[in-house]
């Protein structure tokens, strides 16, 4: 036992504190599980555990773009959006191929991923070109795209394989795309995915968290992550010392987009209607908000910060209609307070004890 | 998980099968005649709880007791006049069942959903954990069909004032509407216009990122076109352009069309009116349900509106009782002349009201007994409401009743 | 014909978005922040001036002063409360303040005027007391363009015209210059720095609030979200057309308007917003910086 405290302390911070957010997420999820189980946690509670895990992965990600790699993107749930829908495919589509509800939540993730990280790819190729400002405007604007073209789209399944069609001029309806009798229709353009079986369970969202974690953590503390963090601090220097530019950045950012387009997934999957809209910028002004509150670069800010921020506006609803004002009220009063240099400076003297005493334990 | 996965195929399967239904089948023709011996609410003061049903439940003894009525609509937000006036009515309609002093008492605690169906099944949850037994909602269609596919699964029985997708109320038996659904709104509009304007040519302008919008255009599509006619050109729109309509109005001047059928809400079909009478352009507006409310938007020119031909279950200027005391109750209260929103609110809260006493409920029962005995009386009641005498329910949810085609004239709706 | 027609309302449109993207970029420029509040304050000048003339029966010119004054007071207050106090913080921060007040803004919009959407008077009504359009026919009446929109392309130019005077030849104006170059630099030479961005704010809310009767007059109606998606409309105005440049934004919205217009014309009105802002995507391919962007190479 002792030799093992030793071996803790002898680690490094960095490598503490990613231990204690692990420790952490576990501890939730089993406190959570628990507290479930036994009928101690109310619906209301039980029913957004999903949600809040596919927001925790949005937000992880979504900080290893902004917070990591120093670029501003404001079209996430452009990403979220693709893998929401290529996993809901999916896991329609295979509805008689793979009767295991888990197993079927498995490859939605996954698909979800993959097609994300192409999007991400086509998008990022020519877009890291860009700084600042522009990135911004760039990535909201692929948002927006995203969100037209699904809205377009029809999709359906019948014994004969999927159908799809692009409704460019609005002419075509869901009958119109060859399904035989019987079919199931999976996206119907204005109305989005409908009648989506919700296979998505709290036990695959910590899954994901976890898989998320490991792979950021790594990715960051890895010899990539430090060649993306001295891009971030210095471009110039960092190429001069024959750092990949486009390599690195690209890395970065395809991580982003395909752990955004698994919590997309999980989070189409969780429920039973889903349209393109949902998807919008203010679904990436939301997820930002996470990131910022939770601080840049900082995972476990991220993790704790969506779980909070999520559950605000559902504690307000005391408030009834004035519940999104004391929401917006809050979001600037925290935005200043934690700006502010006096309760910083006093943030700086008790943070740190308070900081020891977590990684230790 | 096997028969879960065998559930939903099954859903789907039935969905599909109640969509193909609705489609080929005659609106006004569905469902069994209506059982006679309708509860009729406007003159209900005197009626005694107790008034036995038509049908399966003779037992029946009427209602008593406290029931929590949970409502959820988009209280704020982009869709907050839908859902706030869906809302409103339905207090009013509670308010005066609570006035009558009966064994019935409600109690009524509207949520908001943002019209997003994520935050509708968050506050669908916490209205659970409040003790909800009965929902009215939602208001919007995205989130009643996320909320009604949970409800189904947790059996709370469902009646939603205006989501009018027939995904909202396929493959689930507790969920129920008060609206037309749209497919019956396409088809009964194609049907007038065929019939009673014969030589018109028709374009369609319509919110093609809407389900509602683009709902009613795919069936009047077909029906019209399915009737030898042709439609001339259509024009789209989503929520972010939806701020100019000149290419479209144009492109359906140049095609000739005389007839524009705008299967659309009345914010934008306000700026649509506004902009062809800008462009002098004056082919005669064709609207449905979404379209009522546009006469008493503040601030809006009703001589833009005049000619304007719609299709509304609810006419604010009726001059039946019912209509007139609802209305001033509104405007007392809310300080607005209310909308079909308001009035498919009020009527929900009379449709349950009218099921609780005719499956004899209590208040002390269950969310899920009380949803086992409105499914099974639903099919067999009968209701005489705002949005249209003589309701009745077919059990797979769908209203019937007849539509009213009106035209406006001197600011007010007269009826053709 | 047809196409000139298209053009037309491409262009009306687009000095909508102009209007906008001017007080966008002029607050952009000096403070260097993105204010996603703009669009919100647009909306609050909306309602000012529909509750000015609609409540008060004042004349459309007096409420759309009001409107203005109302705006520079709350464009002000906020800068005070919300953004002042962040002077010294990041960007992000900034931004997500800005997006806390967008929405606060929106809500409390809610709550005072309602959820029901308004319909507003145009300024200039869309037909006269003979009950002809209030338009400029040309071609034998072929072609017509409104004379709102008229105003609107004259009141873009003027402002245009006005800022540039303004941020080249005033000693105010070139004080906001040199806080948007160096504000480190700019307080040594005696600038009051915290001033000047106020007094920034309060021109940028003041334009704000002009947009914001011109766009009401334009689609004639009004709703607590008004000013998201021209908001959002207008900063990639900004962007397409260089963001900080004067002349960028004015051309950046007559360019977007032009695209969506001719989008919806001859390829997709479903797509007309996707095809708009795969353009920009495009455009800034090649032009990093926009239009008329000034590229500033990164020095070591």
């Amino acid at each position: 036992m002792k030799k093992l405290i030793g071996r803790i302390k002898g680690l490094k911070k960095t490598t503490k504190v990613d231990f204690a957010t692990y420790l952490g997420v576990i501890l939730a999820f089993v406190l959570f599980t628990v507290l479930r189980d036994r009928g101690l946690l109310n619906r209301s509670i039980t029913g957004m555990l999903v949600p809040i895990c596919a927001y925790i992965v949005m937000a992880v990600s979504l900080n290893l773009t902004v917070g990591i790699l120093g670029e501003l993107s404001l079209g996430h749930a452009g990403f979220m959006s693709v893998g929401a829908f290529s996993g809901v495919i999916a896991a329609q589509s295979l509805q008689a191929a793979v009767p295991s509800a888990p197993a079927r939540l498995a490859i939605a993730i996954l698909v979800g991923a993959v097609f994300a990280a192409v999007a991400g790819t086509i998008v990022g190729v020519p877009v890291l070109r860009l700084r600042g400002d522009y990135l911004a405007i760039v990535t909201l604007a692929f948002g927006e795209i995203i969100k037209e073209l699904i809205t377009c789209l029809l999709v359906a399944w019948d014994s004969r394989g999927l159908h799809m069609a692009f409704n460019l001029n609005g002419s075509l309806t869901i009958n119109d795309i060859g399904m035989e009798p019987g079919g199931m229709a999976i996206i119907k353009g204005a109305q989005g995915a409908t009648g989506t079986e919700t296979i998505a369970s709290f036990t695959a969202g910590f899954i994901l968290i976890m898989i998320t974690l490991v792979i950021v953590l790594n990715l960051v503390r890895s010899r990539a992550g430090r060649a993306i963090m001295a891009l971030r601090d210095n471009r110039i220097a960092a190429e001069s010392v024959g750092i990949n530019v486009t390599k690195y950045k690209m890395m970065a950012f395809v991580t982003s987009a395909a752990l955004a387009g698994a919590a997309g997934a999980l989070y189409g999957l969780n429920y039973s209607n889903l349209t393109a809209s949902k998807f919008s910028f203010d679904t990436s002004i939301l997820v930002l908000v996470y990131v910022v509150l939770g601080g840049l670069g900082n995972m476990w800010g991220s993790i704790i910060a969506a779980a909070v921020l999520y559950f605000l506006p559902e504690a307000l609803r005391e408030f009834k209609d004035y519940r999104m004002l004391v929401y917006a009220v809050v979001l600037i009063l925290v935005m200043l307070a934690t700006n502010d240099s006096r309760i910083k400076a006093l943030a700086g003297r008790i943070l740190p004890k308070r900081k020891g005493a977590k990684d230790n334990g | 998980m096997k028969k879960k996965s065998l559930a939903a195929m099954l859903m789907a399967g039935a969905m599909c099968l109640s969509l193909l239904a609705s489609c080929a089948s005659d609106p006004g023709s569905t469902g069994s005649p209506a059982p006679s011996q309708a509860p009729s609410q406007g003159t209900q003061e005197s009626q005694p709880a107790g008034e036995p049903s038509q049908g399966s439940e003779p037992s029946a003894t009427g209602a008593s007791g406290t029931f929590k009525l949970g409502g959820i609509g988009p209280l704020t937000g982009e869709n907050a006049i839908y859902g706030k006036a869906a809302m409103n009515g339905a207090q009013i309609a509670v308010d005066e069942i609570n006035a009558m002093g009966g064994d019935v008492k409600l109690e009524f605690d509207p949520q908001d959903d943002v019209g997003d169906p994520e935050t509708a099944l968050n506050a669908y949850n916490n209205l659970l954990d409040d003790g909800m037994q009965v929902l009215v909602g939602t208001v919007t269609t995205g989130p009643a069909i996320t909320v009604s596919a949970q409800a189904r699964q947790d059996r709370v029985f469902a009646m939603t004032p205006s989501a009018s997708s027939t995904d909202v109320t396929a493959g689930k038996d507790n969920m129920f509407q008060v609206c037309f659904t749209d497919p019956n709104q396409g088809i009964t509009s194609a049907d007038y216009i065929a019939e009673n304007l014969p030589d018109a040519k028709v374009a369609i302008i319509y919110r093609n990122d809407d389900a509602y919008s683009q709902g009613i255009r795919d069936t009047f599509v077909a029906e019209y076109t399915g009737k030898g006619k042709e439609v001339v050109n259509e024009g789209t729109f989503t929520k972010d352009t939806q701020t100019d309509f000149s290419v479209q109005l144009t492109a359906a001047k140049n095609a000739g069309a005389d007839l524009i059928f705008l299967p659309i809400y009345y914010q934008p079909a306000s700026v649509i009116l506004a902009q062809a009478k800008a462009m002098n352009y004056a082919p005669t507006f064709f609207g449905v349900d979404g379209m009522d409310g546009i006469l008493t938007m503040e601030g809006f020119d009703t001589s833009l509106a005049e000619g304007v031909m719609l299709m509304t279950p609810f006419n604010a200027w009726g001059t039946d009782e019912l209509t007139k005391s609802f209305v001033t109750k509104y405007e007392d209260t809310y300080g607005e002349t209310p909308n079909q929103f308001a009035a498919d609110g009020y009527d929900a809260v009379y449709a349950i009201y009218t099921a609780l006493n005719a499956a004899g409920c209590t208040g002390d029962m269950s969310a899920a007994e009380i949803c086992e005995a409105l499914v099974a009386v639903m099919p067999t009641i009968g209701v005489d409401g705002l949005t249209g005498t003589g309701m009745t329910w077919s059990s797979n949810g769908e209203v019937a009743k007849a539509p009213v085609v009106v035209t406006i004239q001197g600011g007010i709706y007269v009826t053709q | 014909m047809e196409f000139l027609s298209y053009l037309i309302s491409g262009i009306s449109l687009g000095s909508v978005y102009a209007i906008i993207a001017l007080g966008y970029t002029m607050v952009y420029g000096i403070a260097k922040m993105l204010n996603f509040a703009h669009g919100d304050v647009i909306m609050v000048g909306g309602y000012i001036s529909f509750c000015a003339t609609s409540y008060l029966e004042l004349p459309a010119w007096l409420s759309l002063l009001l409107a203005m004054a109302v705006c520079t007071a709350l464009g002000v207050v906020i800068e005070g409360l919300a953004y002042k106090p962040l002077r010294q913080a990041t960007s992000l921060a900034v931004l997500i303040t800005a997006i806390g007040v967008s929405y606060f803004l929106q809500n409390a919009a809610l709550l005072i005027w309602g959820a029901s959407p308004k319909g507003f008077a145009p300024i200039i009504p869309a037909t006269n007391a003979q009950e002809e359009p209030n338009a400029l026919q040309l071609f034998g009446g072929q072609v017509s363009i409104s004379y709102i929109s008229l105003l609107t392309m004259g009141a873009c130019i003027v402002i245009m015209l006005a800022l540039t005077f303004f941020t080249g030849q005033t000693k105010l104006g070139k004080a906001m210059r040199a806080c948007s170059e160096d504000k480190g630099a700019a307080q040594l030479m005696g600038i009051n720095v915290n001033r000047t961005i106020s007094v920034t704010f309060a021109i940028g809310s003041a334009l704000a609030a002009m947009a914001g009767v011109l766009l009401c007059s334009f689609t004639t109606s009004l709703m607590p979200t008004t000013g998201s998606m021209p908001g959002i409309k207008a900063f990639t105005a900004a962007v397409f057309g260089g963001i900080g440049s004067i002349p960028g934004a004015f051309l950046g919205g007559i360019l977007l308007g032009i695209i969506e217009s001719l989008a919806k014309a001859y390829i997709s009105t479903q797509l007309a917003n996707a095809i708009l802002f795969a353009v920009l995507i495009i455009v800034l391919l090649v032009r990093p910086s926009g239009l008329l962007g000034k590229y500033v190479p990164e020095k070591v």
